[in-house]
């Protein structure tokens, strides 16, 4: 009896491995079967790129002097890349709904595999689609002024980091998904949290210029700890001189809140798919 | 050791103040077609989700080809299969894609997924349309690949929920083939079903559940010869109607009922012609001339009216409380 329970009580590390891979490749071939998908993904981050660069480049830029060889689009990109880790995150949440809705969920709950082998092979499919979306938005960037003064490979480092942030954010949003269960409140209610976490943060500005108050938060949380890591990596030292942390405090503090969010969004969402009710 | 196929036991799942199910008791042997039936809302799609892991239930246990839904749910997974109430296959995948991804989820090599893919497939005569995008079926396809989605573990127990609702007649007869086939092959179906002629058509035994309790159970024709034999009905002009009423019920006594939807009496006839001769005697006295008078057998759909209490009594002390 007990021997039979551990055997089949749930499934092995294997097994889950196996059926992750299995639906991320259903999530891969939709993302490539509906274009909108990967398109708006992509359109939406350029067009702030080149909004925020032609917009705001002239002034900000002004501030920054010769700093970063003078273009605020070498100050920009890395923070781009993080808000595009954010923005894409969401779609965790509206897809899972998707699904939900379609019924699909409840087909793979009545399948014999993992618990945790639907979400994460959610998170995982979208973490790929943000790695390309980032890339082309690098393209874009090299196209308007953009010279990664750390470097080619250091900048493909800081791309790896950010996806690994937009996957640990695409757990949040599965547990977002989950609770709110409508793809119309998923992406509203998906958006809340983000706002803060990017207003408040060093995506578009250096942090010196908030209110004090803010300061504290805006200088730990886990957005402005990544657009700083991108930027000590791919801006090399002229940024990191400007900091109080160096490039490894950096990484590892960035590594940290990655660790932090999946420990701890990770498991709930897994607990919330197996007793929503659809 | 029990070898049920299906065995449920005091299931209770409300959801608010709604009790979708309220102390369900079921059990049947494995080889068999189980069709369950009931009005909208009976709790039909909750016991369902209840035998196939999708909902833990309040109260009560649940046993499915041996093996406890509630502690060991993976388990209960490896041996059921589940067509639930709308189809639930990815759009944007082909048919074969849907069917190949499911056999690799069941375990099987790519090979073998894709083997078992194409005979389901086959089988639900889906073939041609098996490398078309599922956004491109009609809604009939749909439900016929979410079919053969149910079909592709090999399932000792398959739950087919409205299995043939939206599907055309012809499609209907070879789905009702289909499942006969599969019970030959050893498996068995719970399926639930709002065409009563299906149930009678196929079901080995027939459950009847209303405001989440099993009112009535037994094959289908126990549960006709519950009804008592054979039902006279006809229909008179609306003038007449009160008329025919009384005169009847002082005649016949309890248990004649009027339809007024289809504006059909009928008065249960267990000795046949002798109810019928009778009925015509009373007209008769009564000069009354109906515009329809017939005497036949009892279906499913009256036994269902009558248990469920859809049907309008004509009479206050209508029988068969059972
Ligand atoms: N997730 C839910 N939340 C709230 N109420 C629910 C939920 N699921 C079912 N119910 C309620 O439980 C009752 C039984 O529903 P169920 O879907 O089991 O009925 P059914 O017999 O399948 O009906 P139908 O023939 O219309 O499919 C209904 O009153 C329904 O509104
Ligand atoms: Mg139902």
């Amino acid at each position: 009896m007990t021997t039979s329970l551990v055997h089949t009580r749930g499934v092995g590390l294997k097994q889950a491995t196996r059926d992750t891979g299995i639906i991320v490749k259903r999530n891969a071939m939709r993302n490539v079967r509906i274009p909108q998908l990967v398109l708006f993904a992509t359109v939406q981050p350029v067009m702030f790129l080149l909004l925020f660069n032609y917009v705001f480049g002239g002034s900000i830029g002004l501030a920054l002097g010769d700093a970063y060889g003078g273009k605020y689009i070498n100050y920009l990109l890395p923070g781009m890349l993080v808000q595009t880790a954010l923005f894409s995150s969401i779609q965790t949440a509206v897809g899972l709904t998707e699904d939900l809705a379609a019924g699909v969920i409840d087909r793979f709950r009545s399948l014999p595999i993992a618990r945790s082998a639907v979400l994460a092979g959610r998170t995982l499919a979208d973490m790929t689609r943000t790695l390309v979306v980032m890339t082309l938005l690098l393209a874009v960037g090299f196209l308007v002024g953009f010279d990664a003064p750390g470097g080619l490979l250091r900048t493909l480092a800081g791309i790896c980091l950010c996806a690994l942030f937009g996957f640990s954010m695409s757990w949040v949003m599965a547990l977002v998904g989950l609770v709110v269960k409508t793809p119309e409140a998923a992406n509203s209610a998906g958006f809340l949290p983000l706002f803060p976490l990017m207003f408040a943060s060093s995506i578009f500005v250096p942090p010196e210029t908030l209110p004090s108050w803010m300061k504290g938060f805006a200088s730990n949380q886990p957005v402005t700890v990544l657009s700083d890591t991108l930027r000590g990596l791919i801006l090399g030292d002229e940024f990191l001189a400007t900091q109080s942390r160096s490039l490894s405090e950096l990484i590892l503090y960035s590594l940290f809140w990655i660790g932090a969010i999946i420990a701890v969004f990770a498991p709930l969402a897994v607990r919330k798919y197996r007793r929503t009710v659809s | 050791m029990s070898t049920a196929a299906v065995r449920a036991e005091g299931v209770i799942r409300h959801f608010g103040d709604v009790k979708a199910l309220n102390g369900v008791s079921i059990e049947f042997e494995p080889g068999m077609i189980y069709g369950l039936l009931g009005p909208n809302g009976a709790g039909k799609t909750t016991l369902i989700r209840v035998l196939t892991t999708l909902l833990r239930p309040d109260a009560g246990t649940a046993h499915v080809a041996g093996v406890d839904v509630l502690a060991n749910p993976t388990e209960a997974r490896r041996r059921l299969g589940l067509a639930g109430q709308s189809a639930a296959v990815d759009e944007f995948l082909t048919g074969e894609e849907n069917l190949h991804m499911i056999g690799r989820l069941y375990g099987l090599s790519k090979r073998d997924a894709r083997k078992r893919a194409d005979e389901v497939l086959e089988r639900m005569t889906l073939t041609d349309a098996a490398n078309r995008q599922v956004k491109t079926y009609s809604g009939g396809m749909r439900r016929r690949l979410d079919l053969a989605a149910s079909m592709v573990g090999r399932p000792e127990v398959l739950f087919l929920d409205e299995p043939t609702t939206g599907i055309d007649p012809g499609s209907r007869i070879d789905i009702w083939g289909l499942m006969a086939d599969l019970v030959d092959d050893g498996t068995t179906i719970l399926m639930t079903t709002q065409y009563l002629e299906e149930a009678d058509q196929l079901a080995d035994r027939v459950g009847v559940i209303d405001d989440g309790i099993l009112i009535a159970e037994g094959t289908a024709d126990e549960l006709k010869d519950e009804m008592g034999g054979s039902i006279v009905e006809l229909s008179v002009r609306d003038a007449d109607l009160e008329n025919t009423l009384g005169a009847l019920t002082s005649a016949l006594g309890a248990g004649i009922s009027f339809d007024a939807g289809r504006k059909l009496i009928s008065v249960p006839a267990p000795n046949g012609p002798l109810e019928l001769m009778a009925v015509s005697r009373t007209l008769d006295a009564a000069s009354l001339i109906p515009t329809q008078l017939e005497i036949r057998k009892p279906t499913l759909d009256d036994v269902f009216l009558k248990i469920t209490g859809n049907g309008e009594s004509a009479s206050t002390a209508a029988g068969g409380e059972s």
